[in-house]
């Protein structure tokens, strides 16, 4: 018995047995196509927060005031008063510090808006022209903030994808419209673009307004929530971070760092912070992942086994025509890996294009890892073949009248 | 030549201990035709498993044609159930789903019987045990008999030069059970070696010579 007709002969063994063939390659296609969808999406997730920072600005410093006592960074963050107008322009001409491009002061908070009968709570940023320099905001429509709306206080705003499908409805313009907060009506003259959903989408739900009317008449303050300032390249971030964190101890005339009353991140510390998260997410992931190999694998192992007693019986049935113990497990052996081969096949197939739709739905980024196809296949086809080829290998080893008998 | 001498079979359950076989030897010359008669239980069956080199005594001696086959390996065992001997199982044991024509083609393909001639000679034999117009039928779509007919012809199918068969017309109607004798017959005027279990009078009558088993022993 040569070798294709071996793989002819298990083939019509298979296709003969079509519950117990569907079955196994069930539990194969499971195993494979849930773990490579799982891992597909943490690592989309992952992602999409990475992008989602980057989108932000690479040579971005951001300074925050700082509130009293209530400890370091957060909560407090923009909670503090320390921050003033005059501290931004300080940064911005002093000679002293050399490593910065440009400054964008920002006072923001949370207000209701309201259009027409449409309303929604959502992020009031007062700013100054360069933010959408800084801050990489592109323009869907109309036109984003001057400085001349700044100077004279005119009552526009620019809205976010999100805040202006809130207040208009999806696919609607809204430049010409107007909106109302703390009952001052501000016209709408532009709409950015959208810089991705996802985790703290706060870019497309937010209402850019112009910084004095922000301060003044919706919030009513005088001073800054945060500083955006950009470096000249992302190479001197942390000597920026140094040169205005001097700077502002001296203006604010405190002596010690550790009292200072604000704060100044760069990127890297946000994605530092943020992939810290992420990667408690992705280690959840990974555990689920494990966990889904582990069930698709007894499932595999179930299949196998409990088709034992029917394989013992044939076993030993073809012991008993003169099968050579070799033959046997040859055969089995060959079965295996066709059922693991048609299944991983099946199962790849199936995990991409599920981790394809879950992606797009949740507005994910695309990604695939040949680690996670090479995983997947290799434990599950492990599986299948070692739990197809063992109670075979043992059943040989019967005589075949024992076999025979087997129950 | 078959010849077993103080062959004994315990079959040991848990802390159970059966005697099978007790103490049995006996000769079988080529070209004999032998019925082994007995009540059930009387270890008709675990003999005719030890002949067929399906299954090995607990203790005494089997040499088949001046080999002793306890001491042959696991792929000798084989070769000698493909080539030397044919065995006609009381259950029939036919692989489920598959037609009776490949149930009987299968000792072939273990014996690298070439391709083209193991369809004819397979056709051949279910001829011969009146099987021609139920060869694309699977085992379970056959009637009890039937499927004692394909196991009839999966053992002659290598040409045997012994032929085991275990009840044998056992599920057959006695019409057919005479045909099946009658084949026998030829096969052993061919100088076959046949050993056949029955508890039917007339059945045991074909053959020339009677071994009477009672309680695992010769009586």
């Amino acid at each position: 018995m040569n070798f294709i007709e071996l793989v002819k002969d298990c083939a019509a063994t298979l296709t003969l047995n079509k519950m117990r063939t569907g079955l196994a390659v069930l539990g194969i296609i499971i195993g494979i196509g849930s773990v490579i969808a799982l891992i597909a999406l943490g690592q989309g997730s992952q992602k999409a927060v990475e992008q989602q920072i980057q989108s932000l600005g690479s040579n971005l410093l951001t300074i925050s005031s700082r509130g009293g006592s209530s400890g370091p960074v957060q909560g407090s963050i923009g909670g503090g008063t320390s921050l003033t107008l005059a501290d931004a322009e300080a940064i911005k001409t002093n000679k002293a510090i050399t490593t910065i491009a440009d400054v964008s002061p920002e006072y923001s908070g949370r207000r209701q808006v309201t259009a027409g009968r449409n309303n929604t709570n959502t992020q009031i940023i007062g700013v100054y022209p360069q933010y959408a320099v800084i801050h990489k905001l592109s323009l869907a429509s109309g036109s984003f903030i001057t400085q001349r709306d700044v100077d004279s206080m005119t009552k526009v705003a620019v809205l976010g994808p999100q805040a202006a499908e809130d207040l208009f409805g999806a696919n609607v313009d809204p430049v010409g419209q107007t909106i109302r907060v703390q009952g001052q009506v501000l016209r709408v003259i532009g709409m950015s673009v959208s810089k991705g959903g996802g985790f703290g989408g706060s870019a497309d739900d937010a209402v850019y307004a112009p910084f004095s009317a922000a301060q003044k008449q919706l919030f009513g303050v005088s001073h800054l929530t945060s500083i955006s300032v950009e470096t000249k390249s992302s190479e001197i971030m942390t000597r920026a971070q140094d040169e205005i964190g001097y700077f502002l101890l001296a203006r604010h005339k405190l002596n010690d760092p550790e009292d200072a009353d604000f704060v100044i991140m760069s990127q890297q510390d946000i994605l530092s912070t943020v992939s810290q998260v992420t990667g408690t997410f992705t280690a959840l992931l990974g555990g689920i992942a494990a966990i889904s190999l582990l069930v698709g694998g007894i499932g595999i192992m179930n299949i196998m086994l409990v088709t034992v007693t029917e394989r013992t019986r044939e076993i030993g049935l073809r012991k008993a025509l003169g099968a050579k113990k070799k033959i046997i497990i040859y055969q089995f052996l060959i079965e295996a890996v066709i059922l693991t081969a048609a299944g991983g096949l099946i199962g790849m197939l199936l995990g991409i294009s599920a981790s394809y739709f879950l992606s797009k739905a949740l507005s994910l980024p695309f990604t695939i890892a040949p680690t996670s196809i090479a995983l997947a296949i290799g434990v599950s086809g492990a599986i299948g073949i070692i739990f197809g080829w063992y109670p075979a290998r043992k059943a040989s080893n019967l005589q075949p009248i024992e076999a025979l008998r087997y129950e | 030549m078959i010849k077993v001498s103080h062959l004994t079979k315990i079959y040991r359950i848990g802390s159970v201990e059966t005697v099978a076989l007790d103490d049995v030897s006996f000769t079988i010359k080529p070209g004999e035709f032998v019925a082994i008669m007995g009540p059930s239980g009387s270890g008709k069956s675990t003999l005719m498993h030890i002949l067929g080199a399906l299954d090995l005594p607990t203790s005494g001696e089997y040499i088949l044609d001046g080999q002793k086959v306890q001491n042959l390996s696991d792929d000798e065992l084989a070769e000698i159930r493909n080539k030397k001997i044919g065995f006609v199982f009381q259950s029939y044991n036919l692989l489920p789903r598959t037609t009776a024509l490949k149930n009987v083609i299968l000792p072939m393909v273990y014996a690298d019987v070439p391709k083209t001639k193991r369809e004819e000679t397979a056709i051949k034999y279910l001829k011969l045990v009146g099987l021609s117009d139920r060869m694309y039928h699977t085992s379970n779509q056959l009637s009890g008999g039937q499927q004692q007919r394909v196991a009839i012809a999966r053992a002659l199918v290598m040409n045997p030069a012994i032929l085991l068969a275990d009840e044998p017309t056992g599920n057959i109607a006695s019409v057919q059970a005479e045909e099946i004798m009658k084949i026998f017959k030829k096969l052993n005027q061919q100088g076959h070696t046949i050993v056949m279990i029955t508890h039917e009078p007339d059945i045991a009558a074909w053959a020339k010579r009677t071994i009477h088993l009672k309680d695992g022993k010769i009586v």
